[in-house]
């Protein structure tokens, strides 16, 4: 069928294909083989080595949190911009997206300034008793800071387009506010909230420049997959950080599979005619 | 009778609504507002001399130079690199187009670190071209190319993404006019395709931009860290700030932040005209807001 009008098609594919082959694709490939080089015993010993572990537990455990905190908060601020009109709500509005924009490296020692038992706010939570800097918690805080827009900005399109009526319905009904948040507004949020988890939680997953400052990178307690991969490679263990690398992107992998699921879904969900 | 045009919708109860507003405000306060506050009261804790002198440091300047060198490079080869793309995916029907946009889309999923270490075994002693590279005497790692390289594998998709939901949208219908009017390709995408994708390309190169200055993950593996030599900025603000030098290491931060108050700035500013506001209708049905710097 393909009746070609338009001209450029060897010209534009070709650039796509060997910048992608370049940039994208060689660069995994030789990871994969490297890690795939070291043959089957070697690399489980690497990848389930105790200290490997401790560090997907770490990670996973922290991403987790991060993300069930990202979720209250996140619709929590999509809900105030989307439905609320107050001054600076443009404001609030375009700051979202400031995690995104401000380069994890500075968002690291920013945040661990505040946090640290002498700062902004690690001094009254030291007082209190709850130390953040150099703890898990800080990994928390970091992944969230880092991963909040992606609730946010899944979320607000969605609930900008929610039909009134619906929620109209159940208050003749008889529901409470409570009833219908639950059961008629959050079903229709569910799948961009669940693409907006996903992203989240992967975005969370493979974070560096925000969590090694503020971790303290203790082995076994605050230290993360993606840092010990970093520290085999100082120590030219190469092997070893090609291994865990490869499980760093088969997790990547895995969550950008679930994330287009979920995203196919939310698009038949919102995608109107 | 009250004189609303509609009942109020849940969540509308004055008490409730101030509460989550003050809630939420407050948050935003303490998460967002707090870091960028921060980086500004210690950068200029000890004055703006001090700032100054700071600033103006050989090992900080030289910093500045290779971050900006870098975006020099990276930027615009990504940019054609992401018009190419575009223009190839949204023009013409090929099989594998739906493979080929998730490749392109991969490096938002992969972490910083990975992309660091998979460029390792490439151009590293231990990887592919390793030997062949050191043999004839070329530096691609820890130096200028290995650093580009690392940032174009991280903002690969940046400008891309942007336009292919938007050309997507627009179709075929004015090139294929103008080509059977007798345009050639180039006049068709200067005259007729770029005016309506303006917006959203400038806003692809700007988030990209963003990027590629504030990368830190994937850079830190590839540069090597050589002070003075193959430090970028954020490279620059951990030597400082393990240094203890933390005023230094805020002050360079300050810029940084500055570049990102700027980017988002401009990013409000060309949402006003419509860039960013189309996204991926149903092609790939990958990630919608990922970019916007970070990953």
């Amino acid at each position: 069928m393909a009746r070609r009008i338009l001209p450029g098609l060897p010209l534009t594919l070709g650039i796509t294909l060997v910048y992608v082959a370049i940039i994208v694709v060689l660069p995994l490939g030789a990871l994969i083989f490297k890690a795939a080089s070291l043959g089957p015993e070697d690399y489980w010993r690497i990848v389930s080595s105790e200290r490997a572990v401790a560090s997907y537990r770490i990670t996973i455990l922290c991403a987790l949190a991060a993300t069930l905190f990202n979720l209250v908060f996140g619709l929590a601020l999509a809900w105030v911009i989307v439905r609320y009109r107050f001054p600076g709500r443009r404001f609030v509005d375009a700051l979202v997206d400031l995690p995104f924009a401000l380069p994890t490296a500075v968002a690291g020692i920013a945040l661990t300034t505040l946090f640290a038992s002498n700062g902004w706010f690690g001094a009254p939570l030291a007082a209190i008793g709850i130390k953040v800097a150099y703890t898990p918690l800080g990994i928390i805080i970091a992944m969230a800071f880092t991963s909040l827009p992606f609730i946010v900005r899944t979320v607000q399109p969605v609930l900008e387009e929610l039909d009134p009526a619906l929620e109209e319905a159940g208050q003749t009904l008889g529901a409470s506010d409570m009833e219908i948040f639950l059961r008629v507004i959050l079903p229709q949020l569910a799948p961009a909230l669940l693409a907006g988890l996903s992203l989240s939680f992967a975005r969370s997953l493979g974070e560096f420049g925000a969590i090694i400052f503020i971790a303290g990178n203790q082995p076994f307690e605050t230290e993360i997959t993606a840092l010990l991969a970093f520290i085999r490679l100082e120590e030219y263990d190469y092997p070893a950080s090609a291994a865990i690398a490869s499980v760093m992107l088969i997790a990547a992998f895995t969550m950008l599979a679930v994330t287009n699921l979920l995203q196919a879904r939310a698009l038949r969900y919102t995608v109107k005619g | 009778m009250a004189k609303t045009r509609r009942p109020p919708r849940i969540g509308d109860a004055p008490v409730f609504r101030n509460t989550m507003i003050a809630v939420v405000l407050a948050l935003v306060a303490l998460i967002i507002i707090a870091p960028l506050a921060v980086i500004g009261y210690e950068a200029f804790s000890k004055g703006i001399a001090y700032f100054g002198k700071t600033i103006a440091n050989s090992d900080t300047r030289h910093a500045i130079l290779m971050t900006a060198m870098t975006a020099l490079i990276a930027v615009p080869i990504n940019t054609a690199f992401g018009v190419a793309a575009a223009w190839a995916i949204t023009k013409f029907d090929f099989p594998g187009r739906r493979l080929l946009l998730i490749v392109i889309e991969i490096p938002f999923s992969v972490s910083p670190i990975v992309a660091g270490v998979a460029y390792l075994f490439v151009y590293g002693l231990q990887g592919l071209f390793g030997e062949a590279l050191q043999s004839a005497d070329v530096k691609i790692l820890f130096a200028l190319p290995g650093i580009v390289l690392a940032s174009m594998f991280v903002t690969a998709p940046f400008v891309a993404r942007e336009l292919i939901p938007l050309m997507q949208a627009q179709g075929r219908d004015l090139e294929e006019a103008a080509t059977s009017l007798g345009a050639s390709g180039w006049r068709t995408f200067f005259f007729v395709t770029l005016p309506n994708i303006k917006w959203a390309l400038l806003y692809g190169v700007i988030l990209c931009n963003s990027r590629v200055m504030g990368e830190f993950g994937a850079v830190s593996v590839v540069s090597g860290n050589i002070r003075g030599q193959t430090n970028t900025l954020p490279l620059h603000i951990e030597l400082l700030y393990h240094d203890y030098n933390a005023v230094g290491a805020f002050a360079a931060a300050s810029i940084l932040a500055a570049l990102a108050v700027v980017t988002l700035i401009a990013k409000v500013a060309l949402e006003r005209r419509g860039a960013g506001r189309v996204r991926r209708p149903s092609l790939a049905g990958t990630a919608p807001d990922i970019s916007e710097t970070t990953p």
